[in-house]
Order: C-alpha cells, then structure tokens, then sequence
C-alpha cells in the first residue's frame, strides 16, 4: 500500500520540502525529529529507572518506527498516520484491552495488587510491638558497612546488629537514656539516618540468642520498641502459621490466604477468575432482580429520548425554516442555548429546580404545590425524560435544519403541482429525505443517550431506590449507573465487575447500532 | 462523568482560594520565620538542608493547615513536606488505586473511618506510637485501632451537636419531643433543621436513633464495636415508627438537603439545627447569637452521635517509611497539635492541647460528644451507610407504608451485604 499511493516519477523529480536541504522544510523536520526523539529517549530513560519494561519497549519500538517513517522516502502514508495510530494505540486499544483484561480478574477493594506485595504486607503488618515491653531510645552505630544498634537497658548500654544479638558494651558512654559513643563504632547523624533509612528500617537486633524474646525494631531512628512476628512465613509450602498453629494456605483461586476454619488474611491479591464476574449479573439473585427492571427502563429512557428531542427538533426546525417566519435568527440563536451547557451542570440545576419544597417549579411556576418530582418513581422518569428534552432538542433542531436546508425546494414544488397537501409533502417527501442524513445521528444519540450516566446521576442519583432491594439501585437507573452503583457505591469497589458489566453494556450497544446502521443503508437504496 | 464534576469543582475551589489568597494569613507569616529558622540550625548541622522530601495528600479544607505545619516541620527536621490537593471524593479512592503502582504519598490526612477499607487494600502501614498514645483521647486512638495495631495518629475530633439560634428560643427542653413542640409554637418555618437529601442521611440522624437504645453495632466489653448489627429488634422498630411522626410533624423531608438546612438557619427560619464545627465560621460570619448543646434524647436514653477523627496515614508503599515516621512523631507533640488547633479550629486528639483550649463553642460539641462513639470503619461499612440512609428516606418520604417493615427489610439486606 506504501509503494502504490508514491507518486509515478518522472525525471527531474523535485525533491519535498522536507528532503531538500537547501529549503526550510528540512529544519522543521529536523527540529521536530529531534524533540520527538529526545522526548523518547528521555521517557525510555526514566522507564528504565522506574522498572517500568513495558513502557519501555512500547517508547523504544515507538521511537524506531517514528525515526524509519519520517526519515524514509518509502513510507508516506505513514507519515500521515503514524501519530494518530499512536493515539489510537494509547488511548483506545490500550484502554480497551486493559478493561478487558481486568474484566475476568477480582481486581477491586481487598484484591489490588499483586501476590508479592500482598505476602510482604502481612508481614509489614504483622511484626508488631510485644504489647507490655517498653520502648528504648536508639542509637544507630556503624561499624564498616554493618548498621547497629545501641540501646541503654538497665543502666547499662548494649549493642547488637543483624547477626548478633544484644550485648553489653561496657566502655561505651551513656548520657541519660541514650548511648552517645561505643568505641569501634561511628555514631550516625541524623542525616545519615535519613539517607539509609531502607536499611534502618529493615534493621533487625534480636533480643536474645532465644528468637521468641523478640528482636528490637525502630520506625523513626530515635526509638526503638521490642517486636515480635505473629506470622511466619514458609516460603516453599506458601502458606503463613500462627503462633497458635494455625495455617493459612495460599488460594490462587481467590486469591487469598486461607486456614481451613474459612477465616483468611488481608490482603488478598489479584487473580484471574474467568467468566464469574459476566455471569454474575444473571445468576446473582441479588442482580438479576432489579437487572431485567432497569434494562427495560434504559431501553425506555433511550428510545424515548431519541424521539421526543427528534420530535421537538424536527418540528421547530419545519417551522422555522418557514421565510414566512421573522427574526429566525434569533430564534435560533436562542434554540441552541441548552446546546451550549454542560450537560452535567444542566442536571445539577435541574434538580434544585425541581426540589419538592424549595424548587422553583412547585413554588413560583404551580404557586406553591408539593409535587414530588424526583421522588416519586413515574414523576421522576417523566421529569429525566422532560430534562433530557430540555438538554437534546436543539442537537436536533441543529441537524434538522441544516438536513432541511440541504432539501431541493424543486421537490416541494413538484409536490404541489402534484396536488400533495402540507401533510403530505411533508411525510412522502421531506421526512425519507431528511432520515437519509438524520437516522445515523439518530443511533448515535441512542447509544449516547443508551450510556448517558451523568444526566441520571447528577439529577436523580437512580432514586428513588426500589424499597427494599437488596442491591441500592432505583427506579431511574440506567445500566451504566447501576453498574456504577453495584460496582462502587455498594461499600466495596469492584473493579473488575465493572468492567466485566461494561463489556456487557458495549456489546448491547454495538449490536443495537449495527442493526440500526444496517436499516438505514435501506433507506439509502430508496435515493 | 463524575471525574470533570470533581475537576470542575477542583477548579472552582482553586479560583475561591487564589481570590481569598490574601487572607492566608499563618501561612505568610510563618513562612519569613520558619526560613530564617532553617539558616541558624543549618549553621550548625549543615546535613540538614534538604533532608529529603514528604508527600502528603490532603483534601481542600486541610491542605492549608498542613502546608503551614510542614514548614515548622522542616525548621525543625529540615525535611520537606510536599503537601498536595486532592478533592475530598478522591483522596481515599485515589490512594488505593495508586499506592500499589508506587505513584501513591507518603502520608494521606483522612477519616478515622477510613481504617477498615485501607487496610483491607494493605496500602496503610501500622504506626507504632510507644507510650505516647497515653497522651490521646482514648475514642481518637480507638477510632484509628483496628485488630490491634494503631494505623494513624489523630490530630483531631469533631461530631454534631444542636445548635440554637438564641434569638428564637432562650431554653432547650430536655426531651426530644418537648423540643420539636417549641419548635412549632415559636413560629417558625421549620421546627429543627435535620437535613436529609434524597439519600437520606442517617450521620445526622444517629443522636436520636441512639437515644432509642438502637446503635449500628453493639459494642463489646472494651467499647470496641463487635461487627454485629444492633440497630435491628424492638428498638429498632421504634425508632423507625419515630421517623415516621417526625415526617409527619414537618420535621424530616427529603427536599431538605444540606445546603437547604444550612440556608434556612442563616435566614433565621429555625430556631434548632443539628450540625457539626464545619458551618460554625458561617454562623459566626453571619452574626448569628447562638448556642452549641447536646441533642435532646428522644428515646429515653443519652443521644450518642458519632464521632468523626482526623488523622495522618502513613503509607505502607512508602519509600520515605522513616522520614515519615519522623513527621507521625511530630504530629504527636502538643506543639503540631496545637498548632492543628489554632489553623484548623477543631477540638484536638492530644489530651494536652484538647485541655489548653478555651473556646464556648468547641466546649459545646464537646459536651454533646461526651457519650459519642468513633464512627464505625468496618470495610462493609460503606454498604450499612447507603442502606441505612435509603431506608430512613424511604420512611421520612412515605414510600414505605409501614416503617417497622422498611427497618426489617434494610437489617436483611445489610446482613446480605456483609
């Protein structure tokens, strides 16, 4: 494909800007060649520092390619893909995959990172302070390359390290509580403590040669407390005991450490579960309830939200593009106001003006009623399918005007001559017209609408919440907010249910758009 | 969606601030001092420049305080603390999600009630006090303890209490039932201001539910809450058929939200509002004369709200675990907790400084909190909250006819959850 979009050569064939070196182009190219790769070797740079070896080789094989397809004379449709197939990579295909991948793991609250970090935080966790010891102000002592400690215990000072245990150092001088100089030893600042903090905070000193009086342990380089673990780790059965005995065994299943009384560690860490988290939704009794209510409803809410902006769009569109009509300008102008909000913002004011007690609507507009708008299940799907009117129609007064205005007026004049009435002109002639450019539109606000989580949230929240269900969804709910409801409001964060639900979502989607796309390729036949 | 929501409400904070930038006051000044500080000890121990670095996450309404603080931290340790904003919705979310990759703070501020979520995620290191945790408020160490490690150090405590505009009423009735009938006959529009919101809000509500004998868990020997339900039975019930008169009296209404309630105080519409420190400098600001007292009971027994602790996280994917620990050390002097005090306004965790304050208001939630309990920081806890509100504004909003069915079947799905 490269070779057969070149241009056919011919004899003196003139160089491109970006070749010839005698013209500005090439230094433009040169410049920015040399960000690029600057940029890249800076990000490979920093990858490498940070461990980060998929990044890594993503920036390298990037940069390479970059470097081929703006410096060779081959590849000129490249040059004008690559950067946004870079885009495409970053932004979509990653993202997608990566939501795929998470899909069929427990990743979410108790399961978020993986098994080693999972193993080294329980054992963070459970090197605690043996409760009623005392705590010692510390000295940090060095010898070569070995980290000390030196503790005052009963008047005398002692000095251990890693390998040897505490001992007596009798020609060391005490101030007070603490050890200031042990001969043979350099006394670490604070600075220096602070520079080798890693060391000093893994620094163990057994008490005693008997490991179950504990070993001494500092957080902060200035005091010292007596631990001991309530775990032990077996790295070759990868299990964890207790001081009681008990096992925990690792469940690469769950993704747990697990004794066999049920109980488990936290902790866990993140497995692959295959498909629980798709059919979860369905076999869950807890989901599969309120699901069938709520996919009914999203179907109720989208459709209905395409027809009645397309309605309300459609008519104000016919009638305004009247000539007969004064000032259509302004009209318009003022039609595509609600366009020009955010959508989130609208609903957020929505829902003020349609509080019960305080809203503008019950209190100036019906003179004071107590209508319940948002809390009451039809008054708020009505009052969700009202606001996304409010929100929609001038999208759609937009391209109903400009479809209209592209409509040839000779078709309205043969019409006439044919002895065709308004109503008619208008259902026979203009409308298969108009839904050749509109219907794509029209699938695209479905599944726009299909998705529109923040009209539901920021208004309704998904209230009012069917009494008593066990899952905390409500009337309004669409899919895509009782996923967000299930998924994260419910207490516990589940990660990889959401976007197993998601998948779901999109698949529904995508077959309700291609079907769509599929009719209307119909209606094209009919030009 | 909710991401641009928080962004936008990021950057409408952000403006606020630089406009009220001129009022930063301890801020200014005790940067010139804390500077020339930091000269006279590098003098003498030149290593101490530049110690190292701190990152801390706080959200908007503390990122002030902490960044004044980090400067009298760095005069005396020279270590940096870089203190970094985050919206209230993400810091804990944010956290989780971050620590792991090793992109997360060193420290985070947050929520006592946070405890439970953190450590199921092990992104919270345990902090090992020594015998300073005598020096704290035992709730405030107890809010923080979770299976027996401590894993933040409180600097902080605040609950709700009934504010009283003195103006439309001089004495508080000693029972619940006695307050909302002065309520109404004072004339007012609202009798109490209890605000809900369509979620319903049972953190405001938990001083009566309390008075009935119906806490969320019972509490064990040691006043630890055991993880079992103790808002379900006869007590329960009663509370619930106690909403449904206070909705029929006018009192409850979802359309009364947060906002709604506070607006309706500073016009002067209610003589009572049940609410915590956090709208007091509105009062103050709007020369409203009124009083801080403890919620009448209404079930008979004392009215115990929640008690809501701030403190310091210490991450467990920290680099920096020592210079951290070196902060959390500080954080445990009077003179931070003092200063925490001083900038923040609430009621310090340290027994010392807590002691040294003089202040009505202050004195006032206190008193009311006497009998308070930390709020539960149970990882489930954040399924109890929705169900528990929902259920409450399903009884206040009258969609549940019988409100003693409504309880039974939100205890269900509560125990379903867990």
């Amino acid at each position: 494909m490269t070779i057969t979009e070149e241009p056919p050569r011919t004899k003196p064939q003139q160089l491109s800007h970006a070749r010839d070196i005698s013209r500005p182009g090439f230094y433009v190219k040169l410049v920015l060649m040399a960000l690029v790769n600057a940029f890249g070797i800076y990000g490979i740079l920093a990858s490498w520092a940070s461990k980060d070896f998929y990044i890594l080789a993503f920036l390298a094989v990037t940069l390479a390619i970059a470097d081929y397809v703006y410096f060779s004379k081959r590849a000129i449709p490249a040059k004008y893909l690559m950067p946004g197939l870079v885009f495409l990579a970053v932004y979509q295909i990653y993202v997608m995959g990566n939501t795929a991948y998470v899909a069929f793991t427990n990743y979410g609250d108790g399961h978020n990172d993986a098994k080693q970090p999972a193993i080294t935080q329980i054992l963070k966790t459970s090197d605690r302070r043996v409760e009623g010891t005392n705590t010692f102000p510390v000295s940090i002592l060095e010898k070569g390359d070995v980290l000390s400690f030196a503790i005052v215990q009963d008047g005398t000072a002692r000095v251990g390290d890693q390998e040897n245990p505490l001992k007596n150092a009798p020609d060391a001088v005490i101030d007070g509580e603490r050890v200031t100089e042990v001969p043979g030893y350099d006394l670490l600042k604070l600075a220096d403590i602070q520079s080798r903090q890693k060391d000093v905070l893994a620094l163990r000193v057994s008490l005693s040669d008997n490991p179950d009086d504990g070993w001494l342990r500092t957080d902060n380089g200035t005091l010292s407390y007596v631990a001991k673990s309530a775990l032990v780790y077996n790295e070759a059965a990868d299990t964890f005991t207790s001081p009681e005995g008990k096992v925990y065994t690792a469940d690469a299943k769950q993704g747990l450490f697990v004794a066999a009384d049920g109980t488990s560690l936290t902790p866990g860490w993140r497995v692959l579960v295959g498909v629980d988290n798709f059919t979860r939704m369905f076999t869950d009794s807890r989901l599969s309830g309120p699901f069938f209510k709520i996919l009914v409803w999203t179907f109720v809410f989208a459709i209905a939200s395409v027809l009645t902006t397309f309605a309300l769009g459609l008519g104000l569109a016919t009638i305004f593009n009247d000539a007969r009509v004064k000032g259509r300008v302004v009209y318009r102008a003022l039609f595509i106001l609600p366009y020009a909000f955010p959508g989130f913002l609208a609903a957020l004011v929505w829902k003020g003006m349609l509080n019960q007690q305080f809203g503008i609507i019950n209190q100036s507009l019906l003179g004071g009623a107590s209508i319940n708008w948002l809390g009451d299940g039809t008054l708020a799907k009505l009052s969700i399918l009202g606001v996304n009117l409010w929100l929609g129609f001038p999208y759609m007064f937009l391209v109903c005007t400009g479809a209209l205005q592209s409509i040839p007026g000779e078709l309205n004049e043969a019409a006439i001559m044919d002895g065709a009435g308004p109503f008619k002109r208008f259902r026979s002639v203009t409308l298969p017209l108009l839904l050749v450019s509109v219907a794509p539109l029209l699938i695209a606000s479905f599944a726009f609408n299909f998705n529109n989580f923040s009209l539901i949230y920021m208004l309704t929240g998904g209230g009012p919440n069917f009494p008593g269900s066990p899952v905390l969804v409500g009337e309004t709910d669409i899919l895509i907010s009782m996923v967000y409801s299930v998924a994260f409001e419910s207490g516990v964060k589940q990660y990889g249910l959401a976007s197993a639900m998601s998948i779901i979502i999109f698949v529904v989607v995508g077959f309700i758009s291609w079907l769509g796309f599929r009719q209307t390729r119909k209606l094209e036949e009919v030009m | 969606m909710r991401k641009h929501f928080l962004a936008m409400a990021a950057a409408g904070l952000a403006l606020t601030m630089t406009a009220c930038g001129g009022g930063a006051g301890p801020a200014d000044t005790t940067a010139p001092s804390a500077s020339t500080d930091t000269t006279a000890t590098a003098e003498t121990s030149a290593p101490m420049e530049d110690a190292g670095t701190l990152t801390l996450w706080a959200d908007e309404n503390r990122v002030d305080s902490f960044k004044a603080l980090g400067e009298k931290f760095k005069t005396s340790t020279g270590v940096t603390l870089d203190v970094v904003e985050k919206p209230t919705a993400d810091v804990k979310t944010d956290f989780i999600a971050q620590a792991p990759t090793g992109e997360g703070p060193d420290l985070i501020v947050g929520a006592h009630d946070w405890v439970g979520d953190l450590v199921k995620n092990g992104v919270i290191a345990p902090v090992e006090l020594g015998d300073k945790v005598s020096g704290f408020s035992e709730t405030s160490i107890q809010g923080f303890t979770m299976d027996g490690s401590l894993y933040g150090v409180p600097y902080a405590i605040e609950n709700i209490a009934l504010v009283r505009n003195n103006k439309l009423a001089a004495e508080t009735p000693a029972t619940f039932d006695e307050l909302v009938a002065q309520g109404k006959s004072s004339g007012a529009e609202f009798p109490i201001l209890i605000q809900q919101g369509a979620e319903g809000d049972a953190y405001h509500l938990y001083p009566l539910q309390s008075s009935f004998g119906a806490p969320v868990f019972t509490t064990g020997d040691n006043g630890e809450y055991t993880g079992e339900l103790g808002m379900g039975g006869e007590n329960g019930a009663k509370f619930a058929a106690y909403l449904k008169k206070l909705a029929d009296d006018k009192v409850l209404s979802a359309a009364i939200g947060g906002d709604q309630a506070k607006q309706a105080f500073l016009d002067g519409k209610s003589p009572y509002m049940i609410t915590g420190p956090w709208n007091i400098a509105d009062f103050e600001k709007a020369g409203i004369d009124f009083s801080v007292l403890p919620v009448p009971s209404a079930g008979g027994q004392p009215s115990q709200p929640f008690l809501g602790i701030q403190g310091v996280y210490l991450s467990s994917k920290s680099e920096n675990a020592l210079l951290a620990n070196q902060f959390l050390d500080y954080m445990t002097t009077p003179e931070a907790q003092t200063t925490m005090y001083e900038l923040a306004g609430r009621t310090p965790a340290l027994t010392e400084s807590a002691d040294a304050v003089d202040d009505k208001v202050l004195a006032g939630f206190g008193e009311a909190g006497k009998d308070g309990q930390p709020m539960p920081s149970i990882p489930e806890m954040g399924a109890v909250w929705t169900f528990w509100g929902a259920a409450q504004i399903s009884i206040i909003d009258g969609t549940a006819k019988d409100p003693a069915a409504a309880w039974k079947t939100m205890i269900t799905n509560i125990e379903g959850a867990f």
